[in-house]
């Protein structure tokens, strides 16, 4: 019975969804109040019947229907209720539905939160996201639906033992919402096309939305670099996989909108680029999810063994991606001339950001597309390296990180040389210094180990030197007024660039000085690694709700004396007979000790075994970098004046967008969050 | 400067920063890519020396044993089902490693005409055959790999 209100729900909510796109946008184009006023009532409905929809999913996964396939393929009775839930969005079918109803939320979300917003403009905002909601809402009809029954089988085949852990209830949930709210700035992007008009007010409804779903993207990725990190049990962080790939694409394009938008609103340059940007970023989104959840990716022949599905991608991204750039094409000389701007400026160093931030881009889409279109056209197999990405990274984004030390302080519209270069020579100093005590610290570093360092400290010494001359240039006499002169979006800003300097530093630490050791080891026996004594004690049983495992036990002495004790596990589970290794893990802010265990090497009790010693100088910076990154983006979006620029622009009424107050001529070098 | 002069000097600026980007891609892309083959072109010598590259198949039965001299290295066969292949590789194997299964390994032939792996890719699916392993058995004539016909049916659902 529950599967069935789902299914009627699913069907309920096309049904709406189809009226979300009709009406308002018609209505918008005709200036029929009536219908405009349909939006948002109709996203609200629609986004509730995807949510009964997912509840009853989520229903019969944790009442064990085994009748649906979608339960019995990816649950099991003996599965922990948490994971029962976080299975609902861990088969192709349920990402779907979690797709679909993150996309229902946005929606919903735009429509209660902009009521400053003329009308006509939500009404085509929300219309425009039906329609991406309607293609979605279509493919999971069907050709995945997730409601799909089948004879009961007496138990599930249980959830992929990998997909069992704390992190992966989480990470598909927050990159999800990455994904999909960037449809939001797809919308206004296309919203704006339409109505044929996109000034400062546009940027500054549209730029919240984006740096909120940049900040859930960036925490989504994290998590996955982090649950792959002690989850896959070999330590690795970052794979360069195509399906890791496919969520960096649209993150980096939505870091070049960001800051493309930042220009949009504050200078009223780079329309049509903004508005470009958004469409390819949301693009990439919807690439990203396809390529992963399509089967494109594991294997090409996934299109053949299910023709419509692919079939049915590419029409939906033809449709979505297509249609925006034809009306692009068509519309884009409707949005008006850019302001102008001398060669030495702000806007000039974010323009230089962002060709750098695209041409990144290009090439992971390049890295991760070749392969799939050589062997789609039959020209073999080929796969691309990890080196090919690291080749084109660097040489990429070392200049992007230069330029985010130097844009911040450099004046919009006609910037002065000396006041920037006297900060830049300072910081460069402090760079210099910095390195040289790390180098010191460490022992020694490679050619590449010291350019990483330089840029880390670089971009944090600027982000330090930028902030302390803006407090000293404050106008309030005391320290806490000063402190309080700072804009959110400043900090937020500032909070976000030190999050980036970070991850460079952490990134280049544990490249160059982390350490592993693979033995053979008894029980008794121990290794020596980074001056530690890594020893196995003995081993133990356990027994799990779904899995059986070995526990090895191992002391780790550190140079100081002070001894650890680890448990580095085997685990059976039970329905799929799969083997999952459970690495052990000592955590701190400075190092992680990370020990796996491999095979047995002989098959009596007291048989030695393989084991892979580990050492990760500051590893956990990495993600807690991006942490700082997510929340910079979130204190930008607190910004008061999102909250108080549009409660000014709804008084003058009219049926579009109203002009903000223009910008003034030239403001003060750092006005403003770039 | 002219208007029309800084137009063209800022699209020449362009157009070279471009012609940098693409040659950049172009030349690591090439150093980088890493060609697939099977076991009967290994066996018909069509492989490069000293160069890396993938190999694909199922892990023969009963050909998974350890080097006598140092217990880290596996030694096992990959076959496509015409021809095999010797494998080496020292390490820790991936949780989803087993005789008769699916693999794709990374590496080079060595002076022995051995596969010295120094990868072996681990997938994250049991029911999952890795598209290169699939591909070699259908070369070699034994279509086996499509990943829907290889993945297991739910217990009892009778299909």
């Amino acid at each position: 019975m529950i599967p069935e209100i789902g299914q009627f729900a699913l069907a309920l909510a096309l049904m709406i969804a189809v009226a979300q796109v009709a009406l308002p946008l018609w209505g918008a184009q005709r200036g029929d109040a009536a219908l405009i006023a349909f939006a948002r009532p109709a996203a609200a409905a629609h986004f509730a019947c995807v949510a009964i929809a997912f509840a009853a999913l989520m229903a019969s996964f944790v009442g064990n229907d085994f009748s649906v396939i979608n339960v019995a393929s990816n649950s099991n009775s003996k599965l922990p209720l948490a994971y029962r839930i976080a299975a609902t969005w861990g088969s192709h079918e349920g990402s779907l539905l979690l797709w679909t109803l993150m996309l229902a939320g946005w929606t919903c979300a735009v429509a209660v939160l902009s009521g400053r917003l003329p009308a006509a403009v939500t009404a085509r905002v929300i219309g425009v996201l039906g329609i991406v909601s309607v293609g979605f809402l279509l493919f999971m009809l069907f050709t995945s639906n997730p409601f799909d029954r089948t004879l009961p089988p007496l138990d599930g085949r249980d959830l992929n033992p990998l997909l069992q852990d704390p992190g992966m209830v989480a990470h598909p949930p927050l990159l999800y919402m990455g994904y999909v709210g960037f449809s939001v700035a797809f919308a206004f992007a296309v919203a704006a096309l339409i109505d044929g008009r996109l000034d400062p007010a546009w940027a500054r409804f549209a730029r919240p939305w984006t740096v909120a779903a940049w900040a859930f993207l960036s925490v989504g990725i994290a998590l996955g670099s982090f649950w792959a990190y002690y989850e896959l049990g070999w330590g690795g962080w970052w794979f360069w996989d195509p399906v890791e790939n496919a969520s960096l694409m649209p993150w980096l394009a939505g870091t070049a909108l960001i800051h493309s938008l930042a220009v949009t609103e504050k200078r009223r340059v780079f329309k049509s680029w903004t508005v470009v940007l958004a469409i390819v970023t949301f693009s990439l989104s919807l690439l990203g999810t396809f390529l992963v959840r399509s089967g494109v990716l594991t294997s090409v022949h996934a299109f053949a063994t299910d023709p419509t599905r692919g079939v049915f991608i590419l029409a939906l991204l033809m449709v979505v991606s297509g249609g925006a750039f034809a009306l692009y094409a068509w519309r884009a000389n409707s949005l008006g001339p850019g302001g102008t701007f001398s060669s030495w400026s702000r806007e000039t160093l974010l323009l230089a950001n962002n060709v750098l931030l695209v041409t990144v881009t290009a090439a992971v889409i390049i890295g991760t597309l070749y392969p799939l279109a050589i062997d789609a056209l039959g020209l073999g197999k080929i796969s691309v390296g990890p080196p090919y990405f690291e080749t084109v990274f660097l040489p990429l984004l070392a200049p992007a990180i230069l330029l985010m030390g130097l844009a911040p302080v450099v004046a919009w519209k006609q910037a002065e040389g000396r006041p920037v270069a006297r900060q830049a020579i300072i910081a460069a100093a402090a760079a210099a210094v910095l390195t040289a005590a790390t180098l010191l610290a460490a022992g020694g570093g490679s050619v590449l180990t010291t350019v990483g360092l330089l840029l880390g400290w670089w971009a944090v010494s600027a982000v330090v030197a930028g902030v302390v001359t803006r407090l000293a240039r404050a106008a309030a006499p005391d320290f806490a007024g000063r402190l309080r002169s700072l804009s959110a979006s400043y900090c937020g800003m500032q909070l976000a660039h030190l999050g980036i300097a970070v991850l460079v530093l952490a990134v280049t630490m544990v490249k160059s000085y982390s350490t592993e050791l693979d033995m053979e080891i008894r029980p008794g026996q121990s290794g020596t690694l980074s001056g530690r004594t890594f020893a196995l004690e003995g081993f133990s049983e356990k027994t799990g709700p779904n899995y059986s495992a070995i526990v090895a036990h191992f002391a780790v002495t550190e140079a100081n004396g002070r001894v650890r004790s680890l448990q580095a596990e085997k685990r059976r589970y039970f329905a799929s007979e799969q083997t999952m290794t459970e690495a052990a893990i000592d955590r701190s802010l400075t190092r992680d000790l990370y020990i796996s265990l491999g095979d047995p090497l002989g098959t009596d009790a007291g048989a030695a075994w393989s084991v892979r010693f580990q050492v990760k100088p500051f590893i956990n910076w990495i993600w807690l970098a991006v942490l700082m990154m997510a929340a910079g983006g979130v204190l930008a979006v607190s910004d008061r004046r999102y909250r108080i620029a549009p409660r000014a622009a709804r008084t003058s009424g009219g049926p579009s967008l109203s002009p903000a107050p223009s910008p003034p001529a030239a403001l003060p070098a750092g006005e403003g969050a770039a | 400067m002219k208007p029309r002069t800084r137009r063209f000097l800022w699209i020449a600026a362009g157009a070279g920063a471009l012609a940098a980007a693409v040659a950049l891609m172009l030349f690591a892309l090439r150093d980088n890519l890493v060609f697939f083959y099977t076991p009967t072109q290994i066996a018909a010598d069509e492989v490069p020396r000293n160069k890396t590259f993938r190999l694909g198949g199922l892990v023969e039965k009963g050909s998974v044993g350890r080097d006598p001299q140092d217990n880290l290295v596996v030694i096992f066969r990959v076959t496509d089902l015409a021809k095999t292949i010797p494998v080496r590789f020292r390490g820790t194997l991936p949780d989803l490693f087993a005789e008769g299964r699916g693999i794709v390994a990374q590496g080079k032939i060595d002076s022995e005409g051995r596969f010295n792996a120094n990868e072996v890719l681990a997938k994250h699916d049991e029911a999952y055959m890795p598209p290169e392993a699939a591909e070699a058995l259908k070369r070699a004539g034994h279509p086996v790999g499509a990943p829907e016909q290889f993945r297991k049916p739910p217990p009892g659902t009778g299909k």
